[in-house]
């Protein structure tokens, strides 16, 4: 009886202890950075605190995360500021749930104005500081500040960018069979056709597939076409709901679009008929150009990462290269470069010094020149060198960025209300591409622009 | 994360679960104390309490509050936009044609099913192992489910190998590959497979259990009667279940009414899938549109609602004649 009793006891005892011990190999003690290494030179604007931390959320995730930790970390080390940040996929659907509970982290990475503009609406949002607008009004354009800013007031600074609209081919195709990169719509259209005409396989390989967020590539190809045929003024009516979603000027692009999506001469190079772009992961849908089986792909810059899917680098991005990208040519050779993109905004949910110390750092040209050097992404900051740039592909873009002749536009999907670009514009290019028709699908997305 | 963090979070845990006991114990205590008189009202009304508040915290107050957010634009002026819009756009009338078509096939069919095989395998030998084979995808979480079963169909176009199952037996058969989740309206019933996939052993269990308590002497009076075995099953066992179906049914209803997770899983809702539950988190949280989330939240709790009454009146008829 003793000893039974005796058992009882033992048992939850040796469990917890093995388990603590367990856990224990999970934890590594990670030594605090000496602050005697860093030259803190660019950091001595924003001030030394005491136990402070600030707690960030955004869509980023693994390896970007990792990137953009690394990007602020001799921050947090010379202004003992403690940054921590938390990505999730659900991020975008979770934000305003948790702001109206109060419990939004200091700052949230948002990748999309037409967001910020519904946490600004529920008066969630503290506006930025003067040092954070003093930023952008030196480093950015006044498109990009504009996205920031919502009802007059200006809550947020970009933080990264990507540009839309890049064609990617194979250099040494065009070269062995002596095609020119194309200068206008229509010389676009004679390649495709000319490739087509060739018979060795089809022009272009696209994929639509991305889980519950199926369909968007195909709105990124619908707003290229649109800033390229109507121009930056019609593009702005067309997001703020100025033109209906069915105007003619919509289906024209919607058209244009479709003498590539909708035809099975043009589609789907090395995957098979029209109908494979819903099934094809977009991530996968530019590999065929690696097999000779398709030509032409077109996708964001951030596509670069993409052509190794492993890892590593056997797959070569420059115009020497294995791959590399044009940007989708305007309607005329001398139209001025436009040019769609997208980007993120660090806002704010708590007011407090370390919090707004931490944003104006994030909106500085030092941020952006760390972030850019570590690789993968660009910035549309005008203090930020090209050459920092871990690309060809990418120093060309931030160039055209910076360029101040270049018409830049944020992607009009992440403008829209939710109900739309995040939604029913994704299921409309779905049932486009599947075979409906284009003034029925747009119908059906403008009736579901909700009513204001 | 460091070892003291480790060891502060276990801390957290340690103190946690010490001051429930506390809180629990002088509960208790208390009840045990109060005075003679009205002692039983004393003691439901303290162990009533904790229940309710959180009933009232976790259900009540959200339920109320989505009722009234069904009703009201984003700008907080009362509206029946939402139902409008639920009942006038293709879209959304799809979702409610879908639900529908679900909320009929999955219940009976996993009964059916289940009902069958309870019967075939009643006092076989081995009718544990045949059991427990039936039973085990309701082990499976949904969304797990609903990732095996996105294999299953899965597609790859051109002269790509399929890894698909279904399509790699289509293709050895010699027929070509079909994008089964992409094709309306085949790929609502592949979904609805899923759902009986993981219904069918649930039914099973507790059919075979109510057979079993399906008294012998009736069964055998039926025998000296002449009847052969399908009017006994029809005559005799079926109504000697009739509380267990009725169970299983509304219970299998229930779930397949609020069905998301697989939907979300496999096709998240695209090429006409959508159903009530997946259609209200779409619209609710990734749409930003919380008036039409909550109408179909609403919309929801008013299918359910007469199945659950149902369900309660049957068992409440069958304890009285107990």
């Amino acid at each position: 009886m003793r000893i039974r009793r005796h058992r009882r006891w033992m048992a939850p005892v040796v469990a917890a202890a093995a388990i603590g011990l367990a856990l224990t190999g999970c934890t590594g003690d990670i030594a605090e950075q000496d602050a005697a290494d860093v030259d803190c030179g660019p950091y001595e604007e924003y001030g030394t605190f005491e136990d402070k931390a600030v707690t960030v959320a955004g869509t980023i995730l693994d390896l970007e995360a990792d990137r953009l930790m690394e990007a602020w970390a001799d921050f947090e080390t010379c202004t003992g500021i403690e940054v921590d940040y938390q990505g999730s996929s659900e991020f975008e659907a979770q934000i305003a749930v948790l702001a109206e509970g109060g419990n939004a982290p200091d700052v949230g990475i948002v990748p999309q104005p037409g967001l910020l503009a519904r946490l600004a609406t529920g008066g969630w949002l503290i506006p930025a500081s003067e040092a954070v607008e003093a930023n952008v009004d030196e480093w950015w354009s006044e498109d990009w500040k504009q996205y920031g800013t919502h009802d007059g007031t200006f809550y947020a600074a970009p933080l990264m960018a990507s540009i839309k609209g890049y064609v990617w081919y194979s250099p040494a195709e065009f070269e062995e069979k002596g095609y020119e990169i194309p200068k206008t719509l229509d010389e676009l259209n004679d390649l495709s056709a000319t490739i087509a005409g060739e018979g060795e396989h089809k022009p272009w390989c696209v994929g639509l597939e991305s889980g519950d967020a199926t369909g968007w590539p195909g709105t990124d190809w619908v707003e290229d076409y649109m800033l390229r045929l109507h121009g930056p003024d019609v593009y702005d009516q067309w997001v703020t709901h100025g033109i209906p979603f069915n105007d003619p000027q919509v289906a024209e692009a919607f058209d244009a679009v479709g003498e590539v999506l909708k035809s099975e001469d043009m589609v789907n190079g090395g995957i098979g008929n029209v109908s494979t772009q819903v099934t094809e992961a977009f991530q996968t849908a530019g590999l065929p150009i690696l097999d000779g089986e398709c030509s032409l792909h077109h996708q964001a810059s951030f596509y670069e990462t993409f052509w190794n899917p492993e890892g590593g680098d056997e797959v070569t991005v420059a115009s020497d290269g294995d791959v590399f990208g044009f940007l989708l040519p305007p309607v005329n050779a001398d139209d001025p470069l436009s040019v769609t993109g997208g980007g993120e905004f660090p806002v704010a949910f708590r007011d407090a010094e370390e919090v707004e110390a931490f944003r104006a750092f994030l909106s500085s040209d030092t941020w952006a020149n760390n972030r850019v050097s570590l690789g993968g992404v660009i910035s549309a900051n005008t203090g930020v060198d090209p050459e920092n740039a871990s690309s060809e592909l990418l120093t060309q873009s931030i160039e055209i960025l910076q360029d101040p002749e270049t018409t830049f536009r944020f992607d009009g999907s992440d403008l829209m209300p939710g109900a739309v670009g995040a939604d029913s514009f994704w299921k409309g290019i779905v049932a486009w591409v599947t075979g409906g028709e284009t003034q029925q699908v747009l119908d059906t997305i403008e009736s579901s622009w909700p009513a204001q | 994360m460091t070892t003291a963090d480790l060891l502060g979070k276990l801390l957290q845990v340690v103190m946690g679960l010490a001051v429930f006991a506390a809180v629990v114990g002088l509960l208790i205590f208390f009840i045990d104390k109060a005075p003679k008189k009205g002692r039983d009202y004393w003691q439901l009304t303290f162990f009533l309490l904790p229940a309710m508040l959180f009933i009232a915290v976790g259900l009540v107050y959200p339920a109320i509050r989505t009722s009234l957010l069904a009703f009201q634009d984003p700008s907080g002026d009362w509206t029946l936009a939402n139902f409008v819009w639920t009942f006038t756009q293709p879209a959304a009338i799809r979702t409610l044609i879908n639900t529908i078509i679900w909320v009929l096939l999955v219940p009976t069919i996993s009964t059916a099913i289940g009902l069958a095989y309870a019967v075939f395998i009643d006092k076989s030998r081995g009718e544990r192992y045949y059991k427990v084979i039936l039973f085990m995808p309701i082990a499976i979480s949904f969304v797990g489910a609903g990732v095996i079963w996105r294999f299953v169909y899965e597609y790859r176009g051109g002269d790509r190998d399929q890894i698909g199952l279904l399509n790699a037996m289509v293709v050895a058969a010699g027929g070509e590959p079909v994008q089964w989740l992409q094709t309306d309206p085949i790929n609502t019933f592949l979904l609805i497979v899923v759902m009986i996939w993981i219904q069918t052993g649930f039914a099973m269990v507790l059919l075979s259990a109510a057979i079993k308590g399906v008294p012998t002497e009736q069964i055998e009076a039926a025998q000296l009667d002449g009847t052969n075995g399908w009017q006994r099953f029809l005559n005799v066992t079926v109504p000697g279940i009739r509380g267990a179906l009725v169970v299983v049914l509304t219970t299998i209803s229930i779930a397949t009414l609020k069905v998301f997770d697989i939907v979300r899983t496999m096709t998240a809702g695209n090429f006409n899938t959508s159903v009530i539950a997946n259609e209200m988190y779409t619209q609710a949280f990734r749409a930003s549109e919380v008036g039409r989330g909550s109408a179909l939240a609403l919309i929801l709790f008013v299918l359910v609602l007469p199945i659950v009454i149902y369900n309660v009146n049957v068992l409440r008829k069958q304890r009285e004649i107990r």
